[in-house]
């Protein structure tokens, strides 16, 4: 056991990079559940932003335009979920892990010409002589444009959520979308925005493991992320900033059980590998005291004439 | 009245299904389960390229199916049902996990045989099959051992099964004899097929010194991480992954399943198939090396065929002795030679290594 081995800064930077597909995917389904809708399709829609991301990036030359497209693929696929839950009145639970599977196999289809081909590379954020600091420059001035927009976008929520008619409406919906209609907001089409807000999100979380992280298209790449963002934002009660931490948490525990491992360190993996979704039953645990938590028309389906 | 018409449609339509059994089942059907996505690039793809080529060599008698991405453990076996109520006559099973779901399956379809990869338990209608991967793995440690700058390699291992554990002492054992300071670090991921996970551990690995990286997984993520870092080697793994080539990926052991599964599909339409163990490796043609690319020093990659012509002919074994396990404990004496059985069941490290196998 040498725990020498391990360079904190270089770990910590990790982190934040493994953490970031979670962050996007996690912050987007929060507005989606805040504003009532239970999407499960996040999954779904991460690997299609992954594979729309990967071809557009490909073709393109351009990464960014490549994480544009991921977005609007996510945002696509989510309409899909729109449509069935929102003007159907399809039940959301089963919508939403149809959703994961046909994401799943349309991302496998479209990604048939696309194995084993290297994707163009964004470069990193240029903060100039910042990144030279030591200690904090590699761990905060030396990341790729997607992770900082990735914690911008949890700021923007929380203020919008916090601080703007818009949030406050988009939360009377998810709270009580009788008394949201009653008022008058358009409860419907509200929802079909915020649920394409949360496609967009997870499509552009998909497209950074496939062109940041990873950076390749393979099937399936995604492997269950989708899957820890939900967990995610019950973990975080519904609040944007402890999605963040929650992300830095699940994340930081697979970059850190890995080095653990490397370094010779005889701690079972399983514990590690299973210790973010032992929090998450935790938390839930603690929450359930608290009614209040969760956004009170959560999974229910609104009609105007009930 | 309307009881009668219905069990006399009922009866009709039974009796249709039998016959249209009966017509769709002139063709030899063969079945696999497959662990991952047949685009994976390694494994599964290799597999995949094994079921197209019987497609190919056996053209109208034949008729293939697959199932992609099926969990190992109990839910392979709802596809495996499915696969022998559909009419499958030949099921290949393609990961170690499926090795007691077959045995389960196999004892409830006596007529439909199977066929499990990497496992160790038989029966009457299951076969066991794997390749001599190690004979790979020792070629690759000595490249491994004389590449190293660093004197540290890492490994990307997958879980703590024979087959795994096997690979990284063939490896250890090479990379140590041409390179006596080298050192092993090994990170089991706990998945085949995980490209976010691989690339992860690979970067571990590569931050924590290494500059050769081994991998036991299916993805090529691994060898996109090595060429991030630049000066990292890589081989690749199941699959010749050439698309790294010639740098990160030096080498690669690749798995030759086609004929195997042409000449048990043939022995099923024959009616000579029997329950059988089959092991081969280079020499048969099971295991393949890929290209050593000009990266690697003539020289080595000299040394590196010889010893694969000398595994092929059988004049060398990846595993004589004199070799001792981890505790320091006699394993092989000078020049004896591990035996199948010890192997097929290996479930500890040579002296050398450090860490512990997880249990």
């Amino acid at each position: 056991m040498d725990l020498s081995v391990i360079n904190p800064i270089l770990l910590i930077a990790a982190l934040m990079s493994a953490a970031t597909p979670i962050l996007l995917a996690a912050t987007g389904e929060l507005v989606v559940e805040r504003a009532g809708v239970l999407n499960l399709g996040v999954e779904g829609m991460m690997i299609l932003g992954a594979i729309c991301g990967f071809a557009i990036a490909v073709e393109t030359g351009s990464p960014l335009t490549g994480f544009i497209a991921a977005a609007l693929g996510g945002a696509v696929l989510s309409l899909l979920f729109a449509f069935l839950t929102q003007i159907t009145l399809a039940n959301q639970v089963a919508s939403g892990l149809a959703l994961t599977l046909f994401g799943l196999g349309l991302s496998a289809l479209l990604g048939q010409g696309y194995v084993g081909i290297k994707p163009p590379r964004m470069a990193d954020f240029n903060f100039g002589p910042l990144a030279d600091i030591p200690v904090i420059g590699p761990i905060l001035f030396s990341h790729d444009p997607i992770l900082y927009f990735g914690l911008l976008l949890v700021a923007m929520v929380w203020a919008v959520l916090k601080f703007t008619r818009a949030g406050l409406v988009l939360r009377a919906v998810g709270e009580n979308h009788d008394a949201a209609h009653a008022l008058g907001y358009k409860v419907v089409r509200i929802r079909t925005l915020a649920i394409m807000f949360g496609g967009a999100c997870a499509g552009m979380g998909g497209a950074y493991i496939s062109l940041i992280r990873v950076p390749q298209w393979t099937e399936g790449m995604t492997a269950g992320v989708g899957w820890i963002a939900l967990a995610l934002v019950v973990f975080a009660s519904w609040k944007p900033w402890r999605v963040l931490l929650g992300a830095y948490l699940f994340g930081g525990i697979t970059q850190l059980q890995l080095n653990l491992q490397g370094a010779g360190v005889a701690i079972p993996v399983e514990y590690l590998a299973m210790s973010p979704y032992v929090i998450t039953i935790i938390v839930l645990v603690v929450l359930s005291a608290d009614k209040s938590a969760a956004p009170g028309s959560l999974g229910r389906t609104f009609h105007a004439s009930h | 009245m309307k009881i009668k018409t219905l069990l006399a449609s009922a009866a009709v339509a039974l009796g249709l299904a039998a016959g249209a059994y009966a017509d769709g089942h002139e063709k030899t059907k063969v079945g696999f389960v497959f662990v991952g996505p047949i685009g994976d690039g390694g494994w599964t793809y290799e597999h995949n390229k094994g079921r197209l080529a019987v497609e190919e060599a056996l053209g109208d008698a034949v008729e293939t199916v697959y199932v992609e991405n099926v969990a190992e453990g109990p839910d392979s076996e709802r596809v495996m049902t499915q696969m022998a109520l559909d009419g499958a006559d030949l099921i290949f099973t393609t990961s170690f996990g499926y090795m007691d779901p077959t045995i389960n399956i196999a004892a409830k379809f006596p007529d439909v045989k199977f066929e499990h990869a990497t496992g160790y338990k038989r029966s009457d209608n299951v076969s066991t099959y794997s390749a001599r991967f190690y004979e790979g793995r020792a070629i690759q440690g000595h490249i491994a051992g004389k590449m190293t700058k660093s004197n540290i390699i890492g490994y990307i291992a997958s879980y703590p099964i024979p087959e795994v554990i096997r690979g990284i002492n063939a490896a250890y054992i090479h990379a140590a004899k041409v390179n006596p300071d080298v050192e092993f670090k090994i990170i089991w991921a706990y998945t085949w097929f995980d490209p976010a996970k691989e690339a992860d551990a690979a970067r571990a690995l590569i931050e924590q010194g290494a500059d050769v990286v081994l991998q036991h997984t299916d993805s090529t993520a691994p060898q996109a991480a090595a060429q991030e870092a630049g000066n990292v080697v890589t081989f690749g793994q199941a699959s010749d992954m050439g698309q790294y080539a010639p740098f990160p990926r030096v080498s690669s052991i690749i798995d030759d399943w086609a004929p195997y599964y042409i000449a048990r599909t043939q022995a099923v339409i024959d009616g000579t198939w029997e329950s059988t163990d089959t092991w081969d490796g280079i020499g048969a043609g099971m295991v393949a090396i890929g290209e050593i690319s000009d990266a690697v020093p003539a020289d080595v990659k000299e040394e590196a065929l010889a010893m694969k012509a000398a595994i092929a002919d059988g004049s060398y074994h990846p595993f004589t002795g004199p070799l001792k396990k981890q505790d320091g404990s006699d394993w092989l004496a000078d020049g004896e030679v591990a035996d199948d059985g010890t192997l097929a069941g290996m479930n500890f490290y040579v002296e050398g290594l450090t860490g512990e196998i997880p249990q």
